[in-house]
């Protein structure tokens, strides 16, 4: 058995009083890709925010274990500092800071042993070529007047960079062109090859470049079907309506 | 420190203060016989002594601004301040002459080592006078007078009579007369036509004494087609009792000269920063304020330019931060009095704490002025319900051939921000820090690398311990 990165058990949620998720019980180890598929408003992005610790999420009831710890009482920066990494839907643009500062100091305090100088700007050199960046990302501000693939790009190279044990990707796919999107799925097959790896998508397309190994079918609040990559295929051509009248 | 300054102090680095070994005190208050003793002390021309005491009068009979915040300038007590002490019988050429107390202060700013890497000329003033003046040699033999403001009019005094109150007379406002009275320190500075000065020169002003009152003076001349970077810095001693600051600065930027003037004022919360600026661009000239305000407990400046000569631009870009107990009441002014001429005035301020920052802007193009072009931004960020943000813009527009724009924002810190930036290993109070120094990045990139670099330790500073 390999080893358990994410564990949440029967998680009921609520944002402002409106309950979201209701039930959710996940578990995923190292080395596992899955995905969670599902209709506008079922709470997938509220899944990958709650995991993150976003305050305007209250959990009700259940509980979170990160590598068999819980997670209630971690602050969002020390789940980002033990290996938790969200890709953001839509990113927050933060005007006056470069990319490039961003970067180096997120890297330097997330990291065990962060790269230095020199090291770092391999690093990063090898990173943004992989993802086909332009240098000049690095002087521009963080996501301010970025496009949507501008600010995925950017997301994914955060995530190479900064090397997390679990990957949430909130809808990375969604904005990107074709070429982009392989470019992105090469990322993400990197980082995933060695962690725990969430991704939350409408469409079967990013699938096809990154293999899941566990598909789950989300509607109203809680998981009410697992399968295999076949059951993305069958979601993508039969919706999800079926889903509901078997339950 | 031993007194009531180490309970008040708090982050503000230096809020230290040394012994006060004076050589000439003179007593509290001001009268007509204080503003003609400190003119005598410093053996004026006649010219001077009567302007001084003209500018006296002013100042007795105006009444106080009846605008900003009043009930902070009501409550200035001009009986209680010290109008002029001196603490080095000299203005000296080395480091090691200064009396070891007043070098000892200026090596903790950082001044002569910063003199050594990167400044083409150094004022230090501590108190009432400058205690410390040198220029490169290269400069001087290229024609550049660099000299603290006393000595300017003793070696120059033609110069001084001829540009002296011409920018901003003693009449100007209640405190501009106050600074004509009794002014002392500052600069003279006056580059040759042609020259460039690569390296900026700064001016450093320390008060270190309770109560006091500084008031200096500074003059730049820019000739025909030079160009210069004048560089200001100020701290003060934390005390629980008030302290004043009330300078007057005049630029002069002849045919196709360039003056830029940066300011860093980080003066402790118990100072009254109460500043006249203002420049004269004549043909071609550009003009540019770059004015950050950090400290003091009242600043109220707004930077001026007069653009007289066609073809003038000026630029001001200037930020305020206002934390606890603090009102930054500042902006900028431009006068479009020819034609073709270009300005841009972009404001930041921040406000936290309970601390209020105040925009106030004039923006005046004159009937005969045609085809001058403005813009004016300012933006502001608050960060908490407690602090307050004001905007007062003026636009006077005497004809249809200007193009000018405004625009204004206030915005908060999302909540948004927070978490991506905490989702990226930053704590709460990084994030903030992070986010505050990317609002001021308009600012800090304008100035040297080394202001930069302490402007943003300054603001993360700032920025901790304050989230709950």
């Amino acid at each position: 058995m390999a080893d358990e990165i994410l564990r949440i058990e029967n998680l009921h949620v609520s944002v402002e009083g409106t309950p979201i998720l209701k039930g959710l019980s996940l578990t995923i180890h190292r080395g596992e890709i899955h995905a969670i598929m599902g209709r506008n408003g079922a709470g997938k992005s509220t899944l990958a925010n709650v995991v993150m610790g976003h305050p305007a999420y209250e959990i009700t009831s259940g509980r979170i274990f990160f590598k068999g710890e819980p997670l209630e009482n971690l602050e969002v920066f020390e789940r980002a500092r033990a290996g938790m990494f969200l890709s953001f839907q839509y990113p927050a643009a933060i005007p006056g800071v470069q990319v490039g500062t961003f970067l180096k100091k997120s890297v330097a305090s997330v990291r065990e042993n962060p790269p230095k100088g020199r090291e770092f700007r391999k690093e990063l050199n090898a990173a943004m070529d992989q993802l086909s960046m332009d240098k000049s990302f690095l002087s521009r501000y963080v996501n301010d007047g970025f496009s949507g693939g501008e600010k995925k790009r950017l997301e994914i190279l955060q995530m190479l960079l900064l090397q997390p044990h679990l990957a949430l990707l909130d809808e990375t796919d969604s904005g990107l062109d074709i070429d982009a999107l392989r470019i992105v799925a090469q990322g993400i097959n990197e980082v995933a090859a060695d962690s725990a790896c969430l991704i939350i998508t409408h469409y079967q397309r990013l699938l096809d470049l990154v293999k899941p190994h566990f598909v789950h079918a989300m509607i109203d609040g809680t998981i009410i079907r697992t399968g295999g990559p076949e059951l993305a295929l069958e979601l993508e051509d039969r919706g999800y309506d079926w889903l509901e009248v078997t339950a | 420190m031993t007194d009531d300054a180490q309970e008040i102090i708090g982050d503000y680095k230096y809020g230290f203060h040394d012994p006060e070994n004076s050589t000439i005190r003179f007593d509290k208050g001001l009268s007509e016989q204080v503003v003609r003793d400190i003119s005598e002390l410093k053996n004026e021309p006649e010219w001077m002594t009567e302007l001084r005491v003209k500018a006296y009068h002013h100042f007795v009979e105006r009444v106080m601004p009846e605008w900003g915040n009043c009930s902070l300038l009501d409550s200035i007590d001009f009986e209680s301040i010290t109008y002029f002490l001196r603490s080095s019988n000299k203005t000296e050429k080395s480091w090691d002459d200064v009396p070891d107390d007043i070098k000892n202060t200026f090596d903790r700013l950082g001044i002569p080592e910063a003199e050594q890497k990167w400044l083409g000329g150094v004022t230090a003033q501590y108190e009432s006078e400058a205690v410390y003046h040198s220029i490169r040699e290269d400069l001087e033999e290229q024609g550049v007078i660099f000299l603290d403001m006393d000595s300017g009019l003793k070696e120059y005094p033609e110069i001084v009579k001829k540009y002296f109150g011409t920018v901003i007379p003693h009449s100007d406002n209640k405190f501009s007369a106050l600074n004509t009275a009794v002014w002392s320190g500052g600069s003279f500075l006056y580059i040759p036509k042609g020259v460039h000065v690569e390296m900026p020169v700064q001016a450093y002003f320390r008060i270190n004494a309770k109560n006091m009152g500084q008031f200096e003076r500074t003059l730049i001349i820019a000739d025909e087609g030079s160009s210069v970077h004048y560089v200001e810095g100020c701290t003060a001693p934390s005390y629980s009792t008030d302290s004043l600051h009330s300078a007057v600065v005049e630029l002069i930027a002849m045919d196709g000269a360039k003056i830029r003037y940066s300011t860093v004022q980080n003066w402790s919360s118990n100072v009254y920063n109460l500043v006249t600026k203002r420049a004269v661009a004549h043909r071609n000239a550009t003009v540019e304020w770059v004015d950050g305000n950090i400290g003091s407990k009242l600043t109220m400046k707004y930077p001026s330019v007069l653009l007289k000569g066609e073809g003038a631009h000026a630029e001001v870009i200037s930020v305020a931060y206002a934390g606890k107990g603090q009102h930054q009441d500042t902006g900028a002014k431009v006068h479009h009095l020819a034609s073709n001429t270009t300005s841009n005035i972009l404001s930041k301020s921040i406000s936290k704490d309970g601390g209020r920052s105040s925009y106030r802007g004039l923006l005046q193009v004159s009937p005969k002025s045609t085809g001058c072009r403005s813009k004016v931004v300012c933006d502001a960020l608050i960060l908490d319900s407690d602090s307050r943000s004001d905007t007062y813009p003026t636009m006077e527009i005497g004809n249809s051939t200007s193009d000018l724009e405004h625009e204004a924002s206030v915005s908060k810190v999302s909540n948004d921000q927070l978490f991506y930036l905490m989702s990226r290993g930053f704590s709460e109070e990084d994030a903030m820090g992070l986010i505050v120094n990317g609002f001021f990045e308009p600012f800090t990139r304008e100035l040297p690398m080394e202001y930069a670099v302490e402007l943003n330790k300054l603001l993360e500073l700032e920025m901790e311990g304050s989230i709950g």
